[in-house]
């Protein structure tokens, strides 16, 4: 593990609202230590939005504008034409919202700033339903999952919503995926997406939630290892919508990650050998895309 | 300078001449010329600003928020049913105390669809913490957005200008046209109160729990009461500055009135004929036009109506299941006094219905010759044969 992980950098109070073992109380401080301390966070509705603190406090040491649930991105946009008009174009603006401000609520005004390519850093710490309002299934939520909208017999029947996909279509400079539990890769892919300035930067956190996922609170890093070793969760990168890198490739299958949490318990067999087919698919995708951005980059190569 | 103007110009040049230095905007018909006019400016460097084409009304209002968070000088224009979309950024603005100005056209809901003249829209959201200021004409419009800077800027409340759908919005007139120099005097730059800054970290409306959201509120209260005064203030540094006048309650004659005609925006130009027509017959009729719907200037209309035996008050709004809005309002400002006068409620002028001068000669006979007023708001110029 690298040094820099390790290092407290002092951009966050010690402790703050979360639950025990919340995944987006981990990755605020690895997000934190990529991006610096020249960095405004724009935060909507999410469980972050207690997290933050409640008038007077705060747990973290850069300003923070609350905004409205559906306007992450485009307040992030106001904020960086601001700064912009007074000279300031040092200072790193992330919204950072939940998958229901990502996904759901947020998906529009995230749209619309994607495509004006606004120079920001969008970061969805994705935890799967509505965790802050007590686990309602949100379009994150995967195949498969109880909530309490989707409970018993009627649990999750649809996908989660490809976001990756989705913001690669606008081609943007940069859309990644980050898993808590690969803090180098975190670390990193923050770090890049601040120095990749001019555009907009999308990067899908993974931020396992044990209060809504029936694991234990000590397990919240285990089980988001899990979920990129089974490939439910890949880590990968694609620059400017078709240039596509695969970080990590797990070797695990996907009952390892399904079977050690409650949400999932009442999957059968014959559930979980679906699941597998389709993540087994996906990955396969992002395989062939990242084939194909090899051999266009070789075809693109000056002839010597 | 004199120049021929249409409404929606009038307020785009005086948001230049504001040096706004960030602006959202989306297209909606009757605002659309005043977003159009800007984007021209900001594309020809007439003003230094950034223009933030958002794809709703809902993102220009968090545009303009999370900008005038950073201390800039901010803008946006919509009308009816982006104004509605709004609304939850509204409340978000005004409890932010940010200094946000709006253009705001004024223009009926549907369905069914329509786009004309109705002030449904913007009474709609007389309780969201902003400032309202209605206009009578161009002129008065650029007028109004060079004073709710300042305003705004006062009293760090957001201040909404309000002109008519086509009646102001596409009506070309000659207006005065101020150079940047006299401008400048007027507005100086904007110093902002608090705003982000890496350098002093804070975090600006988080969740607060009732120990201390009462007082919040109650600091919003306390910036709409401020900002009754220093409007009456702002307009008088005004008046110095251009030579007009401007004041939250108009008075045409009210002094000696046996009926006060009450009206708001374009409907003013068409009273002011009628009601010199009238004084001509010798008929004791006065005008009171009302500019400033938040804060509502309960003192004032106390001051200007109080002695008057009679009052009708033109409404292009309905409150459903209540009445014409502003009328309610004068009711409850004259309750307060002993003696009052007989407020007769009239709604007129839906969804772009022209309020021609023979629409308020019969408001005025209507008033004159009831004894007494009715509970329910009146409804003129229904047409019998119209059966929805």
């Amino acid at each position: 593990m690298s040094e820099s992980i390790n290092a407290d950098r002092g951009l966050t109070y010690p402790g703050n609202l979360g639950c025990p073992g919340c995944g987006a109380s981990i990755a605020i401080n690895h997000a934190l230590k990529g991006l610096g301390e020249k960095t405004v966070l724009v935060i909507p509705a999410c469980c972050f939005a207690i997290m933050a603190g409640p008038y007077p406090m705060t747990a973290l040491k850069v300003p923070i504008l609350h905004t409205a649930f559906a306007t992450a991105a485009v307040s992030a946009a106001g904020v960086r034409a601001g700064l912009d008009m007074q000279g300031d174009t040092e200072t790193t603006v992330v919204a950072w919202a939940g998958d229901g401000g990502t996904f759901d609520i947020g998906i529009q005004s995230l749209s619309g700033t994607a495509e004006r390519n606004d120079d920001i850093i969008f970061v969805c710490y994705d935890n799967e339903a509505y965790m802050n309002t007590g686990v309602q299934r949100s379009s994150a939520t995967p195949y498969g999952t109880r909530t309490t909208t989707t409970p018993g017999a009627g649990w999750k029947r649809t996908r989660k919503k490809n976001i990756m996909e989705i913001m690669a279509a606008h081609r943007i400079p940069y859309a990644a995926t980050a898993n808590i539990a690969f803090p180098d890769d975190f670390i990193r892919k923050f770090a890049k997406a601040r120095e990749m300035r001019g555009g907009t930067r999308f990067i899908h956190v993974f931020s396992s939630c044990p209060t809504g996922w029936g694991v234990a609170s000590s397990l919240a890093i285990k089980i988001a290892r899990l979920a990129t070793r089974s490939n439910i969760f890949p880590l990968y990168e694609i620059e400017n919508g078709t240039d596509w890198t695969l970080n990590l490739e797990g070797d695990l299958p996907v009952g390892d990650y399904l079977g050690a949490q409650g949400r999932f318990r009442h999957l059968t067999p014959e559930d979980l050998e679906q699941i597998q087919q389709e993540v087994d698919a996906d990955l396969a995708l992002i395989q062939e895309r990242v084939a194909a951005t090899r051999v266009r980059k070789a075809h693109l190569k000056p002839e010597t | 300078m004199r120049q021929v103007l249409e409404g929606s110009h009038a307020i785009s040049e005086a948001v230049r001449l504001a040096k706004v230095q960030v602006v959202a905007g989306y297209p909606i018909t009757p605002q659309t010329h005043i977003i159009e006019a800007i984007s021209q400016h900001c594309a020809d460097g007439s003003l230094k600003a950034r223009f933030i084409p958002v794809e709703s009304e809902h993102s220009s209002m968090a545009a303009v928020i999370g900008a005038a968070a950073t201390g800039v000088r901010t803008f946006t224009a919509t009308s009816s049913h982006g104004l509605a979309l709004m609304h939850e950024v509204l409340h978000w603005a005004s409890a932010a105390r940010l200094p946000i100005v709006m253009g705001e056209v004024n223009r009926a809901l549907g369905p069914g669809w329509n786009i004309w003249m109705d002030q449904s829209d913007s009474l709609a959201q007389r309780d969201t913490g902003w400032i309202q200021l209605y206009c009578e004409d161009a002129q008065d419009a650029l007028d109004t957005t060079l004073i709710a800077f300042r305003l705004a800027e006062t009293v760090n409340l957001p201040a909404m200008v309000v002109i008519d759908a086509f009646y102001v919005s596409h009506t070309f007139e000659p207006v005065d046209v101020p150079d940047q120099e006299t401008v400048d005097r007027f507005l100086p730059p904007l110093e902002p109160r608090f705003r982000i800054d890496v350098d002093h970290p804070q975090a600006l409306y988080p969740m607060v729990g009732p120990a201390f959201f009462m007082e919040m509120r109650r600091s919003i209260q306390d910036g709409m009461e401020a900002a009754g005064p220093a409007f009456d203030a702002i307009a008088g540094e005004f008046e110095s500055v251009f030579g007009r006048r401007h004041s939250a309650v108009e008075t045409v004659g009210c002094e000696d009135a046996d009926l006060v005609l009450v009206t708001t925006g374009s409907v003013t130009s068409t009273a002011r004929l009628v009601v010199a027509q009238q004084r001509e017959q010798g008929k004791r009729v006065g005008l009171c036009k009302i500019k400033q719907f938040r804060p509502f200037p309960a003192e004032m209309i106390r001051a200007v109506l109080g002695s008057a035996p009679r009052v009708a008050v033109i409404d292009r709004n309905v409150s459903f299941g209540s009445g014409g809005i502003f009328a309610r309002e004068i009711q409850g400002a004259l309750c307060p006094l002993e003696q009052r006068p007989a407020v007769y409620s009239y709604i007129a002028g839906l969804g772009g219905r022209d309020i021609t001068p023979e629409t308020i000669a019969e408001v005025l006979r209507l008033a004159e010759e009831t004894p007494a007023p009715e509970a329910e708001s009146r409804w003129v110029g229904l047409n019998p044969d119209v059966k929805p």
